[in-house]
């Protein structure tokens, strides 16, 4: 079977997920024929026609609210940010209107918003952002953000079936350059379970979306260069959070980090630390350490990018210590 | 692909507005009448409008150049064929007003006193470039010029001035200010309370629509169902007027009517201003969208520059010389900023820690890059991104 990458995988969930249910359509800027800014969407409208494929206007919060109205309806909306970085004029519906509208209301609110988000492409400080923070903070949400092509597509797959409102973040940067041979048949993965990337005994390396590639190179070369045998969990969903796989590879292995590519302060690695210190502290043998981008808005010159992002040295250097602590 | 009649498919063509600058937009209430601005302007004057035109379409020559030699980092974003909507408007500007350009309006800017090494360094994410490597293309500004940075998040701008403008009011200066939007930005939430308040508040700003007839891959007929976006002005209780906006001298008069009239405190002016964008929204985008022939007729029948030629040479008796003369010298200026910004250093990287707030002017480097200068032996390695199946 010929691979599959993480953008296809995504358009595929996209495809057969309109296929198996008439409820489900799209919506956001450019997404018809143009099939998106990063052609996610490409022949969608060929296959579906213009009422399933509905280009937008500039509006974000417009069709965030619409997508809400009609999933109140019965239809199950997919909207596509052109950048993620536009999901902040959506704030607004997005936390006080979709988020809340189960618990206040009881009405049912099953959107989906994804788009590219992340940065390591010179985007610049508003076609790289991570805002996966900012939407942490704020229940009824579900947050998912997939390092894999398969977990791409199983959970877009499960977002869309999902009863919930649910951000789907994609990491531009992998939408090329990575593939695989996905699972057939309707490949579903479900929203809040962790990955084991990688087995290991000596350290595990908590972490999402691109950086868990980081953190398999790190890992790589700590077990070449120091004998080190690292676990790496990819969380895969942030809201709900996976406790109980972070928990396991705590007892496993004793000496956590966490790694994100988002900024630090109010990131999701202190969120993941403090879950630990409640759940499992006895099993520490050493503080959590924290790998993230430095706390500024995202430079564009590639040695400024390259300064701000985590890199793989910053995981081995971090690592390190933590193994010899 | 499926392909949809843009607007162009009927009615969108060249010199769709011609003719109506005088007649049509003057009788819009609230806007003065009388003799055509253009009709002061010196020969100097005549000429600049000319030089800032060609130096417009010549940068941005020059930065194809560049971008297909991959010194550019990032997209790259033209303005061809709406060059005098940029530098006609612009033009109607004083000194000591202020501007907010958008990413077709690099006219704008040099107008605006933007240097082309600028303009070019910003592109290459130099070191020394006005934002130092922080912020892509033209996305950058300067308050002593009397032009503020864009962001990428469309219509946030117009509030933005609408603050600018709202400062000169309070403080009594007779000064003015002009936002740029494109067709699409007319659709944010943010142009539209801005543009409320601004109207509400009578701040003298010039609010310029710049109808280019896409945003990105949509036409306007799938962007509002207004046909004429001038006529938005309508809800705000502010006049709305329309012009060709490939006609720099008909830019410059329906701009300098609205700079003046806010100018004498009686508030906000929106200008639609027609024109086309003839590349894809950026040098990546294959403009599959756009029906066959339209971006050809454009080119053919109204070029902004071809058209002010004509004007210079056969109404306003400028010998070739004198065309050919600015023609060099805006080489020769392109030439010498290429050189200096090729030249430039890229940035330190640990000038990312600098200047996020007054104070601390710089924030400690993470605890694990004390002493590092630079984040990576090794940059990003794509190549061994995806090859881990464990
Ligand atoms: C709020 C927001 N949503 C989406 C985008 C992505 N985007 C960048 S430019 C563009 C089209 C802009 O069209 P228009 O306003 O007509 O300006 P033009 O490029 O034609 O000058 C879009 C959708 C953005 N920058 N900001
Ligand atoms: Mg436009």
């Amino acid at each position: 079977m010929a691979e599959t990458t993480y953008l296809e995988a995504i358009r595929q969930a996209l495809f057969e997920e309109m296929e198996r249910d008439e409820s489900v359509f799209i919506l956001g800027e450019d997404i018809g024929a143009y099939g998106g800014a990063f052609k996610v969407t490409d022949g969608l409208l060929d296959r579906f026609g213009e009422s399933r494929v509905i280009d937008t206007p500039i509006s974000e919060a417009g069709f965030v609210g619409a997508a809400a109205g009609a999933a109140h309806m019965g239809m199950r909306p997919v909207v596509e940010m052109q950048f993620i970085d536009f999901i902040s004029c959506a704030y607004d519906m997005l936390t006080n209107y979709v988020a809340t509208s189960r618990y206040r209301a009881m009405l049912p609110c099953p959107i989906v918003v994804r788009g590219p988000s992340g940065g390591y492409v010179r985007g610049g400080p508003f076609h790289s952002q991570n805002p996966e923070a900012a939407f942490l903070h704020t229940p009824g949400l579900k947050i998912v953000y997939p390092a894999t092509a398969s977990d791409a597509k199983g959970l877009l797959k499960a977002a869309i079936r999902d009863d919930d409102p649910v951000l789907f973040f994609e990491h531009k940067y992998l939408y090329r350059r990575i593939k695989e041979d996905l699972p057939g048949g309707d490949h579903v993965v479900p929203i809040g379970k962790a990955r084991v990337a990688r087995e290991g005994k000596d350290l595990s390396i908590i972490t999402y979306a691109a950086t868990v590639w980081k953190a398999l190179e790190a890992a790589e070369q700590l077990e070449k260069e120091d004998g080190l045998s690292v676990e790496i969990l990819d969380l895969r969903s942030l809201l709900p959070m996976d406790d109980a796989a972070i928990v396991e590879t705590v007892r496993k292995t004793n000496r956590v980090m966490v790694v994100h590519e988002d900024t630090r302060t109010g990131g999701v690695a202190g969120e993941v630390a403090a879950r630990i210190n409640e759940q499992a502290f006895e099993w520490l043998d050493a503080p959590i350490l924290r790998v993230t981008a430095a706390d500024v808005p995202l430079p564009y010159s590639p040695p400024l990018e390259d300064y701000v992002l985590p890199q793989t040295t910053d995981i081995v250097t971090v690592a390190r210590k933590l193994a010899a602590y | 692909m499926a392909r949809r009649a843009g607007p162009g498919a009927k009615g969108r063509g060249p010199g769709a507005v011609a003719g109506t600058r005088a007649a049509g937009d003057r009788s819009t209430p609230g806007v003065a009448r009388g003799p055509r601005p253009s009709a002061r302007l010196s020969r100097a004057q005549q000429l600049d409008l000319y030089y800032w035109m060609r130096l417009t379409r010549s940068l941005e020559e020059r930065l194809v150049n560049l971008y297909r030699q991959t010194k550019v980092i990032g997209g790259l974003f033209r303005s061809l064929g709406q060059e005098a909507d940029a530098v006609g408007s612009a033009f109607a500007l004083e000194r000591r007003d202020v501007l907010s350009p958008l990413i077709r309006n690099l006219g704008s800017m040099l107008v605006k006193g933007a240097k082309p090494v600028e303009i070019i360094r910003q592109y290459m994410a130099k070191g020394d470039s006005p934002t130092r490597g922080r912020e892509l293309n033209i996305h950058y500004g300067d308050l002593d010029r009397g032009f503020i940075g864009q962001i990428s998040h469309l219509g946030d701008m117009v509030p933005v001035m609408t603050g600018v403008t709202l400062s000169f009011k309070l403080r009594g200066e007779a000064r003015v200010g002009l936002v740029y939007v494109g067709d699409g930005a007319t659709s944010t939430g943010s142009f539209h309370e801005g543009l409320n308040f601004a109207a509400v508040q009578r701040c003298p700003l010039v609010v310029v629509v710049e109808n280019n007839g896409y945003a990105y891959s949509t036409p306007l007929a799938r962007q509002t169902a207004v046909t004429e976006l001038k006529d938005k002005a309508l809800a705000y209780g502010i006049p709305g007027v329309r012009a060709d906006g490939n006609d720099v001298l008909a830019v410059f008069d329906v701009t300098k009517e609205a700079v003046d009239r806010a100018r004498r405190g009686e508030g906000v002016t929106l200008i639609e201003l027609m024109t086309y964008r003839r590349k894809g929204h950026a040098e990546h985008d294959n403009q599959s969208y756009v029906p066959a022939g339209e971006i050809e007729r454009w080119e053919r029948e109204d070029d902004p520059l071809d058209r002010y030629l004509r004007v210079l040479t056969a109404e306003l008796e400028f010998d070739d010389a004198m065309i050919a003369a600015i023609d060099a010298r805006v080489k020769d200026e392109i030439d010498a900023a290429t050189d200096a910004a090729e030249a430039s250093p890229m940035p330190e990287p640990t000038d990312a820690l600098v200047g996020i707030y007054a104070e601390p002017a710089l924030i400690e480097p993470l605890w694990y890059r004390a002493g590092v200068r630079s984040a990576v032996a090794a940059h990003e390695r794509a190549a061994g991104w995806g090859t881990f199946h464990g």
